[in-house]
């Protein structure tokens, strides 16, 4: 270990060490918010579709009851945070970079926080697979580390594709956060017990738990918890960002790389991160939906950083009321500084991928001035994807977004790392998001015209079947009142018979 | 007579045989750029572009007398598309994609008189006689042909609302990049 260590120490190519800001709201205890009265729940805190709201106005629920369902194959539900009265189902300021709104649930708490019927399991490793993949999707457990994909689609993708290794991601690359760090030191037997009922729902025979080495005692508690199971290894990685991106995470714990526009899975390999086991164990053992996270409360404007167990649907505002704000703060970030949102305002309910909340002083949010590209090839060297931030940026700058494509535009992962090193201060990342949404937008829109086409296609055979139905119908009468005409003709008149074609042949 | 009938057939047979090797050899291949144009472009016929359906677009296009981002519909996707047939470049900023439109009906003075249904391209609208009539969101196409129809101006174009979905972060504000060549 100790020479597997050694090698390790040496810092990938790739990435950048930014001051890592984690202290002292790492160290300080994890506190719990005070319930706070009103709670807003958003219908969208995950990858795919948004859930269906399934109760009314007025209506009271108890706290882990469903209060939205998940719709289509891609979809989380969404629980009640506590317990109280559904004041109303509207929209509000999504977590979303846009500030625009987002239907949510607001729930009035009755300061009771009574828990609906659970459903524990004593012995998780009793059940099928199948069906902690359905107690896991139910409990709308998604994955915890910022991209919200729900945690049962991906246990499914990995007893299909015969995922041998669960890797468990302690990586926690972003600077200032420290919520996972958090859970491993004070839940370690939480998420070691977790990631062992992950481990059982997808068939992987090992698990190697990726921390960074800049979490001593979050390494040491998880050691101690993993230290009964020999297929669970927990491995420190160099504290090197962005670590905790899957793909450079794989890469560093089992040396397999994962193939442009591929998953994972298909190297055989599935990544969960550590707040999403511990998640997991509570669905399980517990029976107990995901209603609740840790979010850490950090920036130069806070007075008492530190991590808080807050409700999901918690206003941002009473976060920082908790924390301490001194002063205002020059920029309020969801997640972390690298790859977080900037908040339009302190109103916005937290969700179930927030990790952090970040506010910042004026010297944090300083933002220099974009200059000129030098073409210094910083950026190429920063990107852990090897890609050419440098060349797709000024593409995207010409409207070529073919050629920013041509440059593996698909296979940025949006850390930042180009943005961060660049002495142009060049907002790098924001070329590659606009090239990214404004290709899909071009993408939809074909699909739109595609679908249009077919129904334009479909309305011309409508009326075509119409006009010959129409014709046929016609006819067929046409034919009926010349055998009732007949037929009164041969009553009045029997001799000569006329012959009458049937209808049916009329019609034809 | 049977002199006549065998005269006839004879000068039938090798005018018909001539007429036949002539249509091979002297065959003119006809453009199909046009029909090319026409299976790229959105086939509802809504007449946005102010011609007489979308063949005619197509042909305008093909000919070079309308530019590539006559379609309302087809928007900036179809024009690159278009743009990159025809190898030519545009200026996708000048297209004023002012994002997609749809109509709404206003339901309070909706008298249900089946007009607007019947001129809808893709059969977006629907409602039986005397029953309030609605769009189908997804199936519009904002051509704004059941506007005029309607009796009592109960059928409105409106933007489509940018949801969280559908939101694309904006380009950059001016930098001045050097392009590599």
């Amino acid at each position: 270990m100790g020479i597997f260590e050694k090698i390790f120490r040496h810092h990938p190519p790739w990435g950048v060490h930014p001051d890592d800001h984690k202290l002292p709201a790492a160290n300080a205890p994890l506190r719990s918010l005070p319930l706070p009265a009103l709670l807003y729940v958003p219908m969208q805190q995950h990858v795919g579709s948004p859930a269906r709201p399934v109760v009314l106005v007025g209506q009271h629920v108890l706290k882990g009851q469903l209060i939205a369902e998940a719709q289509g194959n891609v979809s989380a539900p969404v629980h009640a945070p506590t317990s109280g009265r559904i004041s109303a189902i509207g929209e509000v300021t999504a977590p979303h970079p846009s500030g625009l709104a987002q239907l949510a649930i607001t729930i009035a708490a009755d300061g009771a926080d009574t828990w609906c019927e659970r459903l524990p399991v004593d012995d998780p490793f009793a059940l099928a697979p199948e069906e902690i993949a359905r107690r896991t999707a139910a409990a709308g457990v998604v994955g915890l580390g910022g991209a919200t994909f729900p945690a049962a689609v991906k246990f499914n993708l990995g007893r299909r594709l015969k995922v041998n290794t669960l890797i468990v991601n302690g990586g926690e690359c972003e600077p200032y956060l420290s919520s996972d760090d958090r859970i491993m030191r004070d839940r370690a037997a939480e998420v070691v017990d977790g990631l062992r009922i992950v481990m059982y729902a997808i068939g992987a025979r090992e698990a190697l738990v990726g921390i960074e080495d800049n979490k001593p005692q979050a390494i040491a508690a998880m050691r101690v918890a993993a230290a009964a199971f020999g297929n669970v290894q927990v491995r420190p990685v160099p504290a090197r960002y962005p670590m905790g991106s899957d793909k450079q995470l794989i890469q560093t714990l089992t040396g397999k790389e994962v193939p442009a526009d591929a998953r994972a899975a298909e190297v055989g390999v599935l990544v969960h991160n550590v707040s999403t086991c511990a998640a997991v164990h509570r669905a399980l053992r517990r029976g107990e939906p995901l209603v609740e996270r840790i979010v850490t409360l950090n920036g130069g404007a806070l007075t008492r950083p530190g991590n808080l167990l807050a409700p999901i649907g918690t206003p941002v505002v009473d976060l920082l009321r908790f924390a301490g704000v001194s002063g205002r703060p020059a920029r309020l970030v969801l997640g972390g500084p690298m790859m977080g949102i900037v908040l339009p305002h302190a109103r916005v309910p937290i969700v179930k991928g927030a990790s952090g909340i970040l506010a910042f002083d004026a010297a944090e949010a300083h933002v220099a001035e974009a200059g000129p590209c030098i073409r210094c090839g910083s950026c190429t060297r920063a990107c852990p994807m090897g890609l050419l931030p440098l060349e797709m940026a000024s593409r995207i700058g010409a409207d070529d977004l073919a050629g920013a494509a041509g440059f593996g535009l698909s296979d940025c992962i949006g850390c930042g790392c180009c943005a961060y090193v660049c002495p142009s201060h060049i907002p790098l990342v924001q070329y590659f998001s606009y090239a990214k949404g404004e290709l899909s937008a071009r993408e939809r829109s074909k699909l739109r015209n595609d679908a249009t086409r077919r129904l334009a296609e479909e309305r011309v055979a409508r009326l075509e079947r119409e006009a010959r139905e129409k014709a046929a119908a016609a006819a067929r009468r046409k034919a009926e009142r010349d055998a009732a005409k007949a037929a009164a003709g041969a009553a009045a008149r029997p001799l000569p018979v006329r012959i009458v074609k049937p209808a049916s042949e009329a019609a034809t | 007579m049977w002199l006549a009938i065998f005269s006839l057939t004879l000068l039938g047979t090798l005018l018909g045989l001539a007429l036949g090797l002539a249509a091979k050899r002297f065959h003119v291949e006809a453009s199909s750029i046009v029909a090319e144009i026409e299976a790229l472009m959105p086939g509802s016929n809504c007449g946005q572009c102010g011609f007489a359906g979308c063949p005619r677009a197509a042909a305008a296009i093909a000919d070079g007398s309308a530019p590539v981002t006559v379609c309302p519909p087809g928007g900036k996707a179809l024009a690159q598309m278009l743009a990159a047939r025809l190898g030519i470049s545009i200026d996708l900023t000048s297209v004023a994609d002012e994002g997609p439109q749809i109509a709404i009906v206003a339901e309070d003075i909706c008298i249900g008189c089946c007009r607007c249904s019947k001129v809808c391209p893709t059969d977006a609208i629907v409602g039986a006689a005397k029953q309030i009539h609605n769009v189908i969101r997804e199936a519009c196409t904002g051509c704004g042909n059941c506007i005029d129809r309607c009796p009592t101006e109960a059928l409105l174009l409106q933007p489509l609302p940018v949801t969280v979905q559908h939101w694309v972060w904006p380009k950059p504000a001016t930098v001045v990049i050097a392009l590599a060549v």
